[in-house]
């Protein structure tokens, strides 16, 4: 039990010198006030803890709103979509020019209509999420072999049962793996929308620091958001072996 | 646990499969009936609609003619009491061995405590107590057509069809299934119908044995094998001889 838990503790202890080194090594050598060390930005992430502690919770909050939000809508279209040929002959061609789209241009058009507070972010991040498990789950249901379905069918199954007892387990490790994946492409989005717009959060954070030319501070804010994003992305991992131990 | 067996009568039975332009005849006026504790086996070519007639027997599929009745009473839809082991066994790897073995009674809206009980009794009668938790892609190819005979036994079934389940285990374990199908038969006493390619296991396990002709698929022969049923019956003459009859039967049905 001890051993297994020690070197993977020991791997991530590893994995976070050797990026810091890296970054060090860096700045040494580009040697330009744009790219502080580390240990200046981890001083002043520190010092401004109290101001980027409640911005860390605010864009986090949004992530997980937008998370949340696109996969409850997700989810079912996907099911219902790749299990009715009708829908899907209709829908697919849809889903397929939309898919590709990047969502972040829709901003603008989204400030306008939202104004500048979380509702435009999080119907923004919703979006990008949406099409991202929507895609995946459609493409895992399609994947169920007809004998799982004839299995069911044959204890006397009901369509409910079918969805219960196969569709929903069957595609739930896409779902996790396209929200893993999805965490990277919500969070970018996040920055974005929240560098453009409104005056709390990791992005605006971020950004002012830009535009007052306090680079340690701006790595900081980068941090944070790095930070978040792993936070998500090893949550998601462990609901994932949690809820697919079957794999 | 005495099971009164059921009875199951297919008359006339003709099954087309529209497939776009060209109809596909799969079976052809096949007509039989199973006495109550019978087993019986079915044997011919591939594509001969056996496993078509199987179907039909467990409700998943209309005849476009004919009548089929199980216990007097038409097939329209799968029976309660009718448990089917499909050639993939319709394990799911997302259940673990318990679940699957209750899944017949869970959809069935058994009790959970009860359909627990029941599973976990079917899972000792197969030799799978203490892999309960465990999930099949832990279990060995045995093992795993264990678990599929365990999920039909919990559902105290009065018919157990099983379409080709032995085919993909090698030949050693095959015979020691083969004992353990035959033992759960002869003290349960339900109906049975198997459809293998093999002879050995037609004539091991079936007391009668109908042969298949080719596409479009009819009975061609319904041989008696009163023999079957004595463990030993395996390695006697007779039995080669049985091997050979049928052989010769199927030989017959390709020319």
């Amino acid at each position: 039990m001890k051993p297994p838990l020690l070197r993977k503790i020991g791997g991530y202890v590893f994995a976070v010198v050797f990026i810091f080194a890296g970054w060090w090594i860096t700045a040494v050598l580009v040697n330009s006030p744009a790219l502080p060390t580390p240990a200046d930005a981890v001083e002043v992430l520190v010092a401004n803890a109290d101001q980027l502690v409640p911005y860390f919770f605010t864009s986090a909050y949004r992530v997980i709103v937008s998370l949340v939000i696109g996969t409850v809508l997700a989810v079912p279209i996907a099911h219902v979509c790749a299990r009715s040929r009708t829908l899907d002959t209709l829908f697919a061609p849809v889903l397929y020019l939309l898919y590709p789209i990047p969502k972040v241009v829709l901003l603008p058009i989204l400030l306008v209509l939202f104004g500048l507070a979380d509702a435009p972010k999080i119907v923004l991040i919703s979006l990008t999420v949406f099409f991202q498990v929507l895609v995946a789950v459609r493409d895992a249901v399609r994947a169920i072999p007809e004998s799982a379905v004839v299995a069911i069918r044959s204890l006397g199954g009901s369509r409910f049962d079918e969805y219960r007892h196969v569709a929903v387990p069957a595609t739930m490790p896409a779902v996790f793996t396209s929200l893993r994946i999805g965490v990277g492409t919500a969070i970018a989005v996040l920055f974005i929308a929240e560098a453009m717009a409104g005056s709390t959060g990791l992005g605006y954070y971020i950004m002012q620091s830009w535009s007052m030319v306090n680079y340690p501070r701006m790595f900081a804010g980068i941090i944070a958001m790095a930070l978040l994003g792993v936070v998500l992305y090893a949550l998601f991992d462990i609901v994932e072996r949690r809820l697919t131990r079957w794999r | 646990m005495e099971t009164q067996g059921a009875h199951i009568s297919f008359s006339h039975v003709s099954v087309e499969f529209d497939d776009g332009a060209d109809a596909l005849t799969a079976c052809k006026d096949v007509s039989f009936t199973v006495e109550p504790g019978q087993a019986i086996a079915l044997i011919g070519p591939s594509g001969c609609g056996k496993s078509t007639t199987l179907r039909m027997a467990s409700g998943l599929l209309e005849p476009s003619e004919g009548t089929v009745l199980v216990n007097d009473e038409p097939v329209v839809r799968p029976r309660q009491a009718t448990a089917l082991i499909p050639q993939d066994l319709g394990l799911f790897p997302w259940k673990t061995v318990l679940q699957n073995a209750a899944l017949g009674l869970t959809i069935r809206k058994v009790a959970k405590r009860e359909a627990q009980e029941r599973a976990c009794q079917a899972l000792e009668q197969v030799g799978l107590q203490g892999f309960e938790r465990s999930y099949p892609k832990e279990l060995s190819g045995g093992m795993r057509q264990r678990l599929a005979l365990a999920r039909a036994l919990a559902m105290d079934a009065d018919l157990l069809l099983m379409d080709e389940p032995l085919s993909a285990i090698d030949a050693l374990l095959r015979e020691s299934l083969q004992d353990a199908l035959l033992d759960l038969w002869l003290q349960r006493g339900h109906t049975q119908m198997l459809v293998t390619h093999s002879i050995e296991e037609a004539v091991y396990l079936g007391q009668r044995i109908l042969v298949f002709s080719e596409r479009p698929g009819t009975v061609v022969a319904d041989i008696a094998n009163p023999d079957m049923g004595n463990p030993e019956w395996r390695d006697s003459m007779a039995f080669a001889e049985k091997c050979l009859e049928i052989r010769a039967v199927l030989a017959g049905g390709a020319r």
